[in-house]
């Protein structure tokens, strides 16, 4: 499996072979299914939790639509607190900008706390082309990193794999870059734990530049928030020399007293926990604890496109938490790598084709991955109505298509259009489908069509029409009176 | 760089360009959580956490730290930890000046550190790292984690944590929100203690008798 997102196949292609893989949902309904419940649970707790989810999309509202404002406010903040800051427009410039930091140093080695923001611009791999190894230190993201896989999930990325499969990539692949795992290990998850920590610590402790995301980054005074379980993040964020942290622009928040919101919003939806074990927050250099060198690098990517799109704009919201992931049918039945994407999901689904464009033929398909039944605006701790949004989506997917040759779903959706128009119309196209129906006989559901219909056919079941339709059956049983 | 800087920023005006500029929200800072009994629901969320917490007196306080620290080799301790928590024999003591190096700290035991805050509703202690706490790497590498919290420092729940903390905050201090050992749930969501920062964390919550209350300003 390639460890790059281009060139990854649409969504009705990669589902289809993703819903062939029973081990896949077998390990992924126990997962959303399990971290469903804890969250409910966590969450019932909470007095007033709406009142919460309103907070905190009001405030992300806020900064949003005064980021120009709050982005030069953090800033001066930092610069103040004696970190450099960075502004890239793309992943390529951002890619540049980091790559030049790390090298400054003399380094040939980075440790690295989970970020979604450096996967999305696809950091390690520009590193590996200037030669400086990356190493990812979150457990998960080290399975994936070992087994040369791609995350499927923001929150436990290596979800889709179990436990022997762990062992069978750490007993392969640890020993060619570092520690290996030790003789005679178990798949049991703590022996699987010690192993990673015994790799790992080697590489922390000689580490002498890391590189992070954050989940917040506080205008007012320039502080940054990584909020983690392992200690991991603890280690990068403290241990070496040299930090680089690469945060979105729209991480932004305006004040330390709006983490009040937030540092409760967001371990309840995400873990299901009242509070993750790990919490960090930093202000550029500290005298005499932690990196004296702290850069930061702000990044564009597509953000400030999907900013200019006033109903778009909200998904700018997300805190990456994945509660949309782990109620939602399509993903618990298909998995992460299906979306093309490191953001996968229903948020996946409205985030990528804003920050990518809808040109390539994934970003098209990504707002139909959707059943539209709403879960994932229900547990949204930000309110972000996904439905909407990927309804509005795909009209801008199906207007972009308009001014060619009518494509065969038009022409069909045409002639449906044209046939429940007149009652007469729709009766005599149930009789032909009840004649269809007889003759497919014992068959549960239509299979692939030919021709333009193929496309449609190839993404559904469609089941077979019944041998007597309603009306016929209305008619027969009760007569005309 | 002002290139890309002007650019993004132009990108931003122009994205907002005649768009409703939402305001800034009413605020509910610091509600005070209606506990009955804070200093229990505290000590009942920690132990949630598989970590160690234990109620004291202040007079106990030495002597729950040496019980603590029972097996464990040496304890390195911040430069301003009250020497009379440490008063037991035969704990092999550190004082932190700075100038231990990580690979240093990876062959020490334990810590022990005071705190800040401790939120009760999330069980979570938070050190803001002034010098009863020390730098942040010496409560990550050592494998003990054992922190005094005082009872006058528990708050109910986060809101009101962060209106303790924020004047550390905007003196560029940096904090650490601890919410029981270590852990990752990461393999087939089977939780597992002590990934890599402290795998035992044991907490001693400090009655307030009728000592002087040590809640720093």
């Amino acid at each position: 499996m390639s460890g790059t997102f281009i060139g990854m196949p649409a969504f009705p292609v990669a589902a289809r072979e993703a819903l062939d893989n029973a081990q896949q949902r077998r390990n992924l309904q126990h997962a959303t299914q399990t971290i469903r419940d804890k969250r409910a649970a966590v969450v019932d707790e909470v007095d007033r939790w709406e009142e919460l989810r309103v907070a905190g999309a009001a405030i992300k509202d806020h900064v949003l639509t005064h980021l120009d404002g709050y982005l030069v406010q953090l800033e001066e903040s930092l610069t103040r607190a004696g970190a450099t800051v960075h502004w890239a427009r793309d992943a390529e410039e951002a890619n540049r900008i980091v790559t030049a930091l790390a090298r400054e140093t003399g380094t040939d080695e980075v440790v690295k706390v989970k970020s979604m923001t450096t996967q999305e611009i696809g950091l390690n791999e520009a590193l590996e082309d200037a030669g400086i190894h990356a190493w990812e230190t979150d457990l998960a993201e080290l399975i994936v990193q070992l087994g040369r896989d791609r995350p499927s999930h923001i929150l436990v990325p290596a979800i889709h794999r179990n436990r022997a499969e762990i062992r069978e990539i750490f007993l392969r692949e640890m020993g060619k870059v570092g520690t290996p795992a030790p003789e005679g290990l178990t798949s049991a998850p703590h022996e699987l734990a010690e192993s990673a920590r015994r790799h790992l610590r080697e590489k922390f402790l000689r580490a002498k530049v890391a590189i992070s995301g954050a989940n917040f980054a506080v205008a007012e005074t320039g502080t940054l928030v990584v909020v983690e379980s392992e200690g991991n993040g603890r280690m990068c964020l403290t241990l070496p020399e040299t930090l680089i942290s690469v945060v979105g622009i729209e991480k932004v928040l305006p004040t330390v007293a709006d983490l009040d919101v937030f540092l409760k919003l967001l371990p309840r939806s995400s873990t299901g926990e009242r509070m993750n074990p790990y919490t960090s927050t930093w202000t550029g250099v500290t005298p005499g604890d932690g990196p004296q060198q702290v850069h930061v690098v702000l990044l564009d990517n597509g953000r400030s496109d999907a900013l200019a799109d006033h109903v778009g704009r909200q998904a700018l919201r997300c805190i990456r938490c994945s509660a949309c992931l782990n109620v939602c049918p399509v993903y618990e039945r298909v998995g992460g790598h299906a979306y093309g994407s490191v953001y996968p999901g229903p948020i996946g689904a409205v985030l990528n084709p804003q920050l990518r464009g809808t040109e390539s033929p994934v970003d098209k398909s990504l707002p139909y991955a959707s059943s539209l039944c709403g879960a994932c605006f229900d547990v949204c701790p930000v309110r972000i109505e996904i439905p909407d949004l990927l309804v509005h989506l795909r009209t801008r997917v199906v207007d972009e298509k308009r001014g060619g040759l009518p494509s065969g779903e038009q022409l069909a959706m045409k002639g449906a259009s044209w046939m429940f128009a007149e009652h007469t119309r729709w009766e005599r196209a149930q009789r032909g489908a009840e004649l269809g129906g007889r003759v497919l006989g014992k068959k549960d559901s239509i299979g692939r069509l030919p021709g333009p219909l193929s496309a449609w056919s190839d993404a559904r079941d469609a089941p077979i029409p019944p041998g007597e339709s309603f009306r016929t059956w209305w008619k027969r049983e009760r007569g005309q009176g | 760089m002002i290139g890309s800087r002007q650019e993004m920023l132009g990108r931003i005006t122009a994205a907002l360009d005649g768009a409703e500029r939402a305001p800034a929200p009413g605020r509910r800072h610091g509600a005070v959580t209606s506990s009955p009994d804070v200093a229990a629901l505290f000590v009942e969320r920690v132990e949630d956490y598989r970590a160690v917490v234990e109620r004291v007196a202040p007079a106990g306080v030495a002597a729950a730290v040496a019980d603590a620290l029972a097996g464990t080799g040496q304890v390195v301790v911040p430069p301003g930890l009250p020497r009379d928590w440490l008063a037991a024999d035969g704990v092999d003591v550190v004082t932190d000046d700075g100038g231990l190096a990580a690979d240093d700290l990876d062959r020490i035991d334990a810590v022990v550190t005071a705190a800040a805050v401790g939120v009760a509703t999330t069980g979570t202690i938070v050190l803001d790292h002034g010098p009863d706490q020390g730098r942040r790497a010496l409560s990550l590498v050592p494998d003990l984690h054992v922190c005094v919290v005082h009872e006058s420092q528990l708050v109910g729940d986060v809101p009101e944590s962060i209106t303790r903390l924020r004047d550390a905050v905007v003196g560029g201090r940096p904090l650490t929100w601890i919410s029981g050992p270590s852990a990752t749930s990461d393999i087939e969501l089977e939780r597992v203690e002590g990934v890599h920062g402290p795998r035992r964390l044991h907490v001693l919550l400090v009655s307030d008798g009728d000592s002087t209350p040590r809640a720093r300003a």
